[in-house]
């Protein structure tokens, strides 16, 4: 059977990948399980809780919603893509600083849509932040955390490391 | 039970010739899938009862937006990212930007399609309202050639339209002569962000000498899928809006809708709202327009 699958090539986190899985294999379950890259969360696998969110050609989208043979061509960020170098992304340090992450099954989540949300808006609002992040839920810190992390990160120079 | 991947032939021809080739060659056999945001929760869930599967996702010539002096064309494939961040569909179609701004999330709104969301048929629909008192034209595709229909006779019933089993939703054309009139587009549900709607009502209307001279009336999950409502339209239509006219427009809404209890809300709760949302409405065109 796995003989008739059609190879499928993605890349991920700047490296080319080729899986031959089932085409209606979610792309969350390919990152996982057959790329081993287990950052990404399941929450509720039905596009309501945003922890399986990755970017998909720069924009956010739900991995579980994703049929992996729709991502056949197409880049995907991870939550293992945002360290450079051995250093965390400026959101990544701002969790770790203002207390954003608690259990941490939302967290790759939070970080990859506020990644999405920064890289178009730069300094968002309060009310741009909770938008930004209303797809996705955390069940521990309350939220209010989870902001104050993005503002902190979105208040910070842009580190030479990090330009895109 | 999960959704077994392995249990769903999924092919993707890659081109829309070659799509509608297939769905031809095997009419009903074939499910069209686009952003997933639908067909993907049933199968994770293993309710998907779809075996074979064709993707739309991608294809070109399906994801456009293309403006006219008179409309606006829309393609089947557009995404609700798309369609909030196209500037004509901001200034001429607000209420439709509005619909687009609260589906789901962000990442709902990157992969879901205009068009899935026309074909999948909720009565919840929240692009519909908007849609049909805008006067949408729907355009139909098939190996067979194009046809066009008014949006407002697309859906038949719960979860039912008028596509032939090798036909495709192509576009959707939405006039631009609405500038004019008066507009509202209210959603009611759980919450602010990712609630479907228990109640959502939209409405355009021309007033002229504190005359209603054009008036359209559309809801979801008022009925088995979303529509205009004619009845109350009627009530209106050639009316000042006053005490009494807003009395029988009630009146007609209340008799008009056939909403149900489900795990949403109820039947009764979705009847006083939408009662109330459309004296929210009356109430504004009794104001003189302010810009907005």
């Amino acid at each position: 059977m796995s003989a008739n699958w059609p190879a499928i090539r993605i890349t991920v986190n700047d490296i080319e990948r080729e899986v031959q899985v089932p085409p209606m294999k979610r792309l969350l379950d390919v990152l996982r399980e057959d790329l081993r890259l287990t950052g990404t969360k399941e929450g509720c696998g039905e596009g309501e809780c945003g922890s399986c969110s990755v970017r998909m050609d720069g924009e956010l989208v739900n991995s579980c919603l994703v049929p992996v043979l729709q991502a056949q061509g197409s880049s995907i960020e991870t939550v293992e893509g945002l360290e450079r170098d051995g250093v965390l992304h400026p959101l990544q340090q701002a969790f770790l600083a203002c207390g954003g992450a608690q259990c941490g099954i939302c967290t790759p989540g939070m970080l990859m849509a506020a990644s999405h949300l920064l890289d178009r808006n730069p300094h968002p609002t309060m009310a741009e932040i909770r938008e930004g992040l209303a797809g996705n839920l955390c069940r521990c810190t309350g939220f209010i955390r989870i902001f104050e992390s993005v503002v902190a990160a979105a208040s910070r120079p842009e580190p030479s490391t990090h330009a895109r | 039970m999960r959704g077994d991947a392995e249990a769903h032939e999924f092919v993707a021809p890659g081109t829309l010739t070659a799509v509608l080739e297939l769905l031809a060659g095997a009419p009903g056999e074939w499910t069209p899938i686009a952003g997933g945001t639908e067909l993907m929760v049933a199968h994770a869930a293993g309710r998907l009862p779809a075996s074979k599967l064709v993707n739309l996702w991608g294809i070109p010539g399906l994801r456009f937006i293309e403006t006219t002096p008179e409309s606006i064309a829309i393609g089947a494939g557009t995404t609700f990212t798309d369609i909030r961040g196209h500037a004509a569909i901001a200034s001429d179609l607000p209420l439709l930007r509005r619909a687009a701004a609260w589906i789901g999330s962000i990442a709902n709104q990157s992969r879901a399609t205009l068009g899935g969301n026309l074909v999948n048929g909720s009565p919840a629909a929240d692009s519909s309202p908007a849609l049909l008192v805008y006067d949408a034209v729907v355009e139909l595709i098939s190996v067979r050639g194009r046809r066009r229909i008014p949006y407002s006779d697309f859906h038949t019933g719960y979860k039912k339209n008028v596509l032939a089993s090798d036909e495709l939703l192509y576009a959707l054309h939405v006039p631009r002569r609405f500038s004019a009139h008066r507009q509202y587009l209210r959603k009611v549900g759980t919450r602010r962000a990712m609630a479907i709607s228990k109640v959502a009502l939209g409405a355009t209307a021309l007033v002229e000498d504190g005359f209603v001279r054009e008036l359209r009336l559309a809801a979801a999950s008022l009925a088995a899928f979303p529509a205009r409502l004619y009845r109350t339209e009627d009530a209106l239509c050639g009316k000042s809006i006053d005490t009494g006219s807003k009395r029988a427009a009630r009146a007609a809404l209340l008799a008009e809708v056939l909403p149900i209890d489900d795990i949403r809300s109820t039947a009764e709760y979705r009847r006083r709202v939408a009662a109330n949302l459309l004296d929210e409405f009356l109430t504004e065109l009794q104001a003189p327009e302010v810009t907005r």
